[in-house]
């Protein structure tokens, strides 16, 4: 199959890797909200993270982290890409098909772009309940 | 460290042809271009002399005497030629008469070669058992023996399965048929040219070859029809000409066939230096690989497997993302999510490898001229994107802190 430049672009500098800690520090932390979608034996998990300042509601920082083929690391690439700087009503509105149209997939591979979109408002979910625990 | 890329390491899939096979093929294109059926004049007669000399380098390879040999266009026709035809002439009962028109025996990780026409003749109104090999994958005598009926008109084993390399029991299943009188036909597509064959010694009454995966060219190989102890009938599936015996109508392709006997010929002569080589050099990846990495699983069983091929699969890593970062090396991924099909390997799967492992599988298979720089290259390059694509992986992290994947509750999508 033959990857758009922006997908190999993103594959081969893929940014915003890692995390804000390990499974269960992120877990205690009220500013960080994660998602985590996919399945392995489906071929695609991503994880994202969004490091979240509380008085503004702005997305200070994100990081991703994906099992998946060239397309599935692309999208969540660049969801955290986007992410950084958006209030969570914005980051609420990033869509799938702007994933598609920005790393030109084929059809075969749109459900890498619906994933992404799954894991950003699974993100922010995380994030909003952590946050009305603590109210 | 210098080598030409794109690599080849995807020799089971099909080989180039030696150079030696194209200079032997060239005159029949152009001077020696008669048809074999030509009776009455020399250009037939010099045609029908290259296909009876390729007949003999064929047999020569499998033990076979020239007269079995059934020129076909590759593994795929001689495999339904052999199975369908086969069966139809062995069958207990004919066509619409609504009875059972016998059984037959395979293995659910066969080529669909075999598969598809099983499928086709269980439509018909066969039946069809579909063994299940161990964790080895490896096909024994024990276990057709069990399967076996009153009612069993064929059994159908591949020699060496073409994903993982393993090497079924081909003479002792070969001997259970002949006691019982069942029809005995094996597809040899990865084991011929590769291994010491003898169709007699070994008890195999139909055997499928091709061209193109032992260094001759494609669109051409044989069937093997054993003519004595017992003497195999086929029904036809193609008709016309009569050519060969008429069991397979049309044209011979005499140029492919030329090909295809100098291919036979020089399997003979070098298929052991060949073997000795290349897996001391496959050995060495395989080392390499699972020594540099946690996680990796060679599969199939460890010793009984062709020598050149491999098939490892890396927890934690994604099929397609692998072979993209190993884009300078041609091989064949394990799972094929390639296309729209998010299916892992069957095969695989047939050995009871978890999904998760069996999306990220290679298949690398070594051929004449792979060299070790070759070799170094794939090793440091396969390691490379492994750990790369490890420090991407959210499920790499989760087994390092400890959590077990297959215990969380994934979202299907």
């Amino acid at each position: 199959m033959a990857y758009s430049g922006k997908v190999v672009d993103h594959y081969e500098h893929p940014r915003n890797v890692g995390n804000f800690g390990t499974t269960s520090e992120v877990k205690e932390r009220p500013d960080i909200g994660v998602g985590l979608v996919g399945a392995p034996e489906c071929g695609d998990v991503m994880q994202l993270q969004i490091k979240v300042n509380q008085d503004t509601g702005v997305i200070e920082d994100a990081r991703f982290k994906c099992f998946g083929c060239g397309s599935a690391i692309a999208s969540s690439s660049l969801a955290t890409e986007w992410l950084k700087g958006k209030s969570i009503d914005e980051g609420l509105q990033i869509k799938n098909t702007e994933i598609v149209e920005e790393l030109s997939l084929p059809p075969v591979k749109i459900h890498c772009s619906v994933l992404a979109e799954d894991a950003i408002r699974a993100a922010i979910a995380d994030y909003q309940e952590k946050q009305q625990k603590q109210q | 460290m210098s080598v030409k890329l794109p690599m080849y390491l995807d020799h089971a899939a099909t080989t180039p042809c030696d150079p030696r096979v194209v200079e032997a093929m060239l005159p029949y294109f152009t001077e020696t271009f008669g048809n074999p059926g030509s009776r009455n004049h020399c250009f037939g007669w010099a045609a029908e002399e290259a296909v009876d000399q390729a007949r003999r380098q064929v047999a020569s390879l499998i033990g076979a005497d020239r007269k079995e040999v059934i020129f076909t266009s590759g593994s795929t026709e001689s495999n339904n030629l052999a199975i369908k035809g086969g069966a139809r002439m062995y069958e207990l009962a004919p066509a619409g008469s609504g009875k059972p028109r016998g059984h037959i025996i395979t293995g659910n990780i066969e080529h669909k070669a075999v598969l598809d026409p099983c499928k086709r003749l269980e439509k018909e109104g066969f039946e069809v058992t579909y063994l299940e090999p161990g964790p080895d994958g490896i096909f024994t005598a024990e276990m057709v023996k069990g399967a076996m009926r009153d009612d069993t008109i064929l059994v159908t084993i591949m020699w060496a399965n073409n994903e993982i390399g393993t090497i079924n029991e081909i003479p002792e299943i070969g001997k259970l048929c002949h006691e019982r009188k069942v029809l005995f036909h094996t597809d040899a597509t990865q084991w011929v040219g590769k291994m010491p064959t003898n169709v007699i010694e070994d008890n195999v009454d139909l055997l499928s070859l091709s061209g193109h995966k032992i260094y001759g060219p494609k669109g051409v190989g044989a069937l093997y029809v054993r003519r004595r102890k017992p003497r195999v009938r086929l029904i036809a599936l193609q008709e016309g000409g009569g050519q060969e015996r008429g069991f397979r109508s049309g044209t011979l392709n005499v140029t492919g066939i030329v090909g295809l006997g100098k291919a036979c010929e020089l399997c003979a002569q070098e298929m052991d230096a060949d073997r000795e080589r290349l897996g001391k050099l496959r050995d060495k990846l395989e080392n390499a690989i699972t020594s540099r990495l946690d996680t990796v699983q060679v599969n199939g069983h460890p010793e009984r497997r062709l020598a050149h091929m491999t098939n490892i699969s890396f927890g934690f890593v994604e099929g397609e993302s692998l072979m993209m970062a190993c884009k300078d090396i041609a091989m064949s991924s394990g799972s094929a999510c390639t296309s729209a099909s998010l299916e892992p390997s069957y095969v695989l799967k047939g050995l009871g490898i978890g999904d998760d492992l069996a999306h990220s599988s290679l298949r690398l298979s070594l051929g004449r001229w792979t060299t070790e720089e070759e070799i170094d290259f794939a090793i440091e390059t396969i390691v490379g994107a492994v750990e790369k694509l490890r420090m991407l992986s959210p499920l790499y992290d989760m087994h390092k802190e400890g959590i077990d994947i297959t215990k969380i509750e994934w979202a299907a999508h």
